[in-house]
């Protein structure tokens, strides 16, 4: 498993870089109780992880347990029928797709699918809550028309389902949307919190690092998590042995 | 299960008014609307109007007057962005609805039951100019038994012919007055404490749009529990701090174009979006003294281009980079740009 996969945090916890976005998370759903969320952020700045935590910590450990589904939906639009294919991630609570791979047709799969899921209400009540979540990724590549049916989608079916969204700049999520969630910004991580890190990994993994060098890949990485702990685990994987002067190998870092 | 849902539900849904008489601050609306109720008699209607000033909220509390409860399902058809209104849809569900005609005007159960449907087409704006083409003959034919509430934002994406088959109301941007008024009875409700500069800031950032403030009042309620200062409101919004702003500006001022470069860097991986840091660079552009009218023309110029690009999905650091580079031409008097093609 990469390192990216190993060391992601599972719960809000665990989590190590953005702490307080993560306890101010802890404080939402524990009032039984969830906004729509809009996620926004550069790339590698951990929003997905900390959606994913969230889940968790709002179903239990069953929210883990996901199965890939690949499904072809048969849209009835007025004259013709469109053939959609789609990949889902679902677990009993949520779901979760990404409607832009529809390409232009992504206007269907927000109004019949996602209009269909938020109609069925989760069934077992047995001290679960009473709603769906929703996780849409890359909602800034919507087209217009996708984000306009959106918008009272939320709002109509907002007793048995949230959305969380996802996207990288929120300047292409309209107004409209922006507006009937909650914003979280996640900010990309400081070399230092990256410096942080890399050296938890190390450790983790019983590597002896030497002086500086988790500092010089944080500093090469553009404050992007995920692209230092991929070079990283390359570094790794080259089996430079420790201690060798660094600049030979930085090269290895783009 | 029935109370959860009940508390997991929306302020925005939870408060919206429930009688026409209620819509905070469209008196015109609310005055024609009240006769409407009296004498049960209206024209079609376009509500046009920014968003969160009550259009919506306007149509169905009026509907639901009119009809009551039993019978709103069988008079009221309401569409919205959400449903495909392609023009097949016009061309049959919509003209199926308006042609059924109803009983005549027997008021039940207190509510005046009027001798016709209403049809309510929201985000009107959205639709396509085919669809709307469409519209037009099928209000006038069906006119006796059907009256139409279309919604939107930009009237100037309303056809004429069907602008002008409408009575308009436009709905103005909520005071500060009116809008703290709501926001301290929510507060009330929902038993919150929040102090006087809390409210204006909650006031300010939202710019008129009720729905904008009670979405922000409920998220940092849910955040930072009952009582909630203005900094809370501020991280909730995703305004952007004015440090930053001034930040940017005062190194677009230097001249030094590494600075710049450092803070915009800065920006970016800091996921603060770069049209928000438009509008608010805009606001303080606008606003310095010491910058002479024609700096400030090609300052906004320049913004102006950015936010066209952003809107097409031009990549954010470079048009933000772009933006800060010009204000500092404009800025520092350097020399303008040479024309590509002269």
């Amino acid at each position: 498993m990469l390192w990216v996969d190993k060391y992601r945090p599972k719960t809000l916890d665990q989590v190590l870089v953005h702490e307080d976005i993560a306890d101010n998370l802890k404080k939402l759903v524990t009032e039984q109780d969830c906004p729509h969320l809009l996620f926004y952020g550069p790339p590698g700045s951990g929003k997905k992880t900390l959606i994913m935590a969230l889940l968790r910590q709002i179903f239990g450990p069953g929210a883990e347990k996901v199965k890939v589904e690949n499904r072809t939906w048969k849209i009835d639009a007025g004259s013709r029928t469109i053939d959609l294919e789609l990949t889902t991630l679902s677990s009993t609570n949520h779901v979760e797709l990404t409607p832009s791979d529809a390409g232009f047709q992504d206007r269907y799969i927000v109004q019949e699918i996602i209009k269909e899921m938020a109609k069925n209400r989760p069934i077992d009540s047995k001290g679960k809550k009473g709603y769906k979540v929703l996780v849409l990724n890359e909602v800034d590549k919507l087209s217009r028309e996708a984000q306009h049916s959106l918008r009272r989608t939320m709002e109509k079916y907002s007793s048995s389902c949230r959305l969380i969204l996802c996207c990288n700049s929120s300047s292409r999520v309209t107004e409209a949307i922006r507006s009937r969630c909650l914003n979280v910004r996640i900010n990309a991580p400081t070399e230092e919190q990256i410096t942080r890190v890399l050296n938890f990994i190390g450790k983790k993994e019983g590597l002896q690092l030497p002086v500086g060098f988790a500092a010089r890949i944080a500093d090469k990485s553009n404050r992007c998590l995920r692209r230092a702990i991929l070079s990283f685990e390359t570094c790794r994987v080259q089996q430079l042995p420790v201690g060798i002067v660094i600049s030979s190998f930085t090269s290895l870092l783009y | 299960m029935a109370p959860v849902l009940q508390s997991s539900q929306p302020w925005v849904e939870k408060y919206r008014p429930k009688r026409v008489k209620d819509v905070a601050h469209q008196d015109e609306v609310v005055r024609v609307l009240t006769n409407t109720l009296e004498t049960s008699d209206c024209p079609h209607m376009l509500f046009y109007g920014p968003p969160g000033t009550g259009k919506t909220t306007t149509a169905l509390a009026i509907a639901h007057q009119l009809f009551g409860p039993e019978l709103y399902k069988s008079r009221v058809l309401e569409l919205n962005a959400s449903d495909d209104r392609g023009i097949n849809v016009v061309r049959t569900k919509i003209k199926d609805f308006a042609a059924v005609a109803v009983g005549s005007g027997h008021r039940q159960g207190g509510y005046p039951c009027p001798p016709y449907k209403i049809i309510v087409l929201d985000e009107a704006d959205s639709m396509t100019e085919d669809a709307q083409n469409a519209l037009r003959r099928t209000m006038e034919t069906y006119s006796k038994v059907t009256r139409f509430f279309l919604i939107c934002n930009y009237i100037s994406r309303i056809i004429e012919p069907l602008a002008s088959r409408c009575a308009k109301f436009r709905f103005k941007p909520l005071s500060e007055e009116i809008m703290s008024n709501r926001i301290l009875h929510i507060c009330k409700e929902e038993s919150l404490s929040l102090d006087a500069e809390a409210l204006s800031t909650l006031s300010s950032i939202s710019q008129g749009d009720l729905r904008r403030a009670i979405t922000y009042l409920q998220g940092a309620a849910r955040l930072f529990g009952s009582s909630i200062s203005s900094k809370d409101l501020i991280s909730v919004s995703g305004v952007i701090p004015q440090e930053i702003v001034g930040a940017l500006f005062a190194a677009c001022r230097s001249g030094n174009f590494d600075m710049a470069n450092k803070e915009v860097n800065n920006i970016i991986a800091e996921g603060y979006p770069a049209s928000q840091m438009l509008y608010q660079l805009f606001d303080v552009v606008v606003k310095a003294d010491d910058i002479s009218d024609e700096q400030k023309a090609r300052i906004c110029k320049s913004f102006g281009e950015a936010d066209k690009c952003l809107v097409d999905g031009a990549d954010e650091y470079l048009q933000l980079l772009d933006v800060t580079s010009n204000t500092m031409r404009a800025l520092c008097n350097m020399p303008q740009e040479i024309g590509y093609g002269t």
